[in-house]
């Protein structure tokens, strides 16, 4: 699971163009939106291109967003439970 | 009454300057300024990460600037402006943007091909709701837009403005802004008039 979390630290990085910031410098339980990392609706949208273009994953249902997209570590879980084998 | 101009910043050859004192030494890129002076400014702003180079010019510019200012917590919103203008506008993250299109058409670099978006992330920052505008120019105006805000102040409910310049293309940023304000009382010893403005900026640019 660590190595899943560090692995989309970077993903998120990359695919929301956050120059200056380190993908390390990210908390897997800060929260990615409002006061958190600042994410708007924009950047979910971007985080559920990264879902189906890094991982395969369509989401089903857009209202279980918020919960999945809550942090890293939930995005890292959805992943998990989710990704085909 | 006098609209005065109360402090300065100025960002150019990657070092920033405050009222033409050098802030922050000379950096070896843009982004390395940015990264250092958001760390040195004691910044805590989620939402720089995500912003464009243009944005990220304007926005450590007018950080330092409004971190000098001690009078604008006095204001409502609706009586704070801003004005600047830019030579290249967007066409820095435009390209970035066209070159993604290819791969990935990014939504994150989309939202940032637009000049005012410059202006509107300052104005968020700094809960700026009154006049608004962003000029593209081939070079400061200093006659335009000293003539423009000038005419907001006495037109408009506008007690303080941001106004200068911001711009950013193929990793060089350049930012001249500065803040003015009409109030009883100012201690501010320079009016805010073409000639004081291009005095200003004559120096800092020929330094």
């Amino acid at each position: 699971m660590e190595d899943l979390i560090a692995t989309l630290k970077q993903q998120i990085v990359e695919q929301l163009n956050l120059q200056h910031l380190k993908a390390e410098e990210i908390g897997s339980d800060q929260p990615l939106f409002g006061e958190g990392l600042g994410l708007d609706s924009i950047d979910a949208l971007e985080l559920i291109v990264l879902l189906q273009q890094k991982y395969g994953i369509k989401l089903a249902n857009p209202a279980e967003g918020p919960q999945i997209f809550q942090t890293v570590r939930t995005m890292a879980e959805f992943i998990s439970a989710n990704q085909k084998a | 009454m006098e609209v005065s101009l109360n402090a300065y910043v100025a960002l150019k050859n990657n070092s920033l300057f405050l009222n033409g004192v050098e802030f922050i030494e000379k950096q070896s890129s843009a982004s390395e300024l940015f990264a250092l002076a958001y760390q040195r400014l004691n910044i805590n702003y989620p939402k720089f990460f995500k912003m464009d180079n243009l944005c990220k010019t304007g926005f450590i510019a007018t950080e330092l600037l409004m971190q000098e200012s001690k009078t604008q917590t006095e204001y409502l919103p609706e009586q704070k402006g801003i004005v600047l203008s830019s030579r290249n506008s967007s066409l820095d993250t435009d390209i970035r943007y066209n070159n993604s299109i290819a791969i990935n058409p990014s939504p994150s670099l989309f939202v940032y091909t637009l000049p005012n978006v410059l202006v509107g992330e300052l104005c968020i920052r700094n809960m700026i709701k009154g006049e608004t505008a962003c000029f593209v120019f081939d070079t400061f105006d200093a006659d335009f837009q000293t003539d423009y805000v000038n005419l907001l102040f006495d037109t408009c409910n506008l007690k303080t403005c941001i106004s200068g310049w911001a711009d950013f293309f193929e990793d060089k940023a350049e930012a001249f802004i500065y803040l003015l304000e009409q109030r009883e009382g100012s201690q501010s010893t320079t009016l805010h008039n073409a000639e004081n403005i291009k005095n200003i900026y004559s120096t800092i640019w020929k330094t």
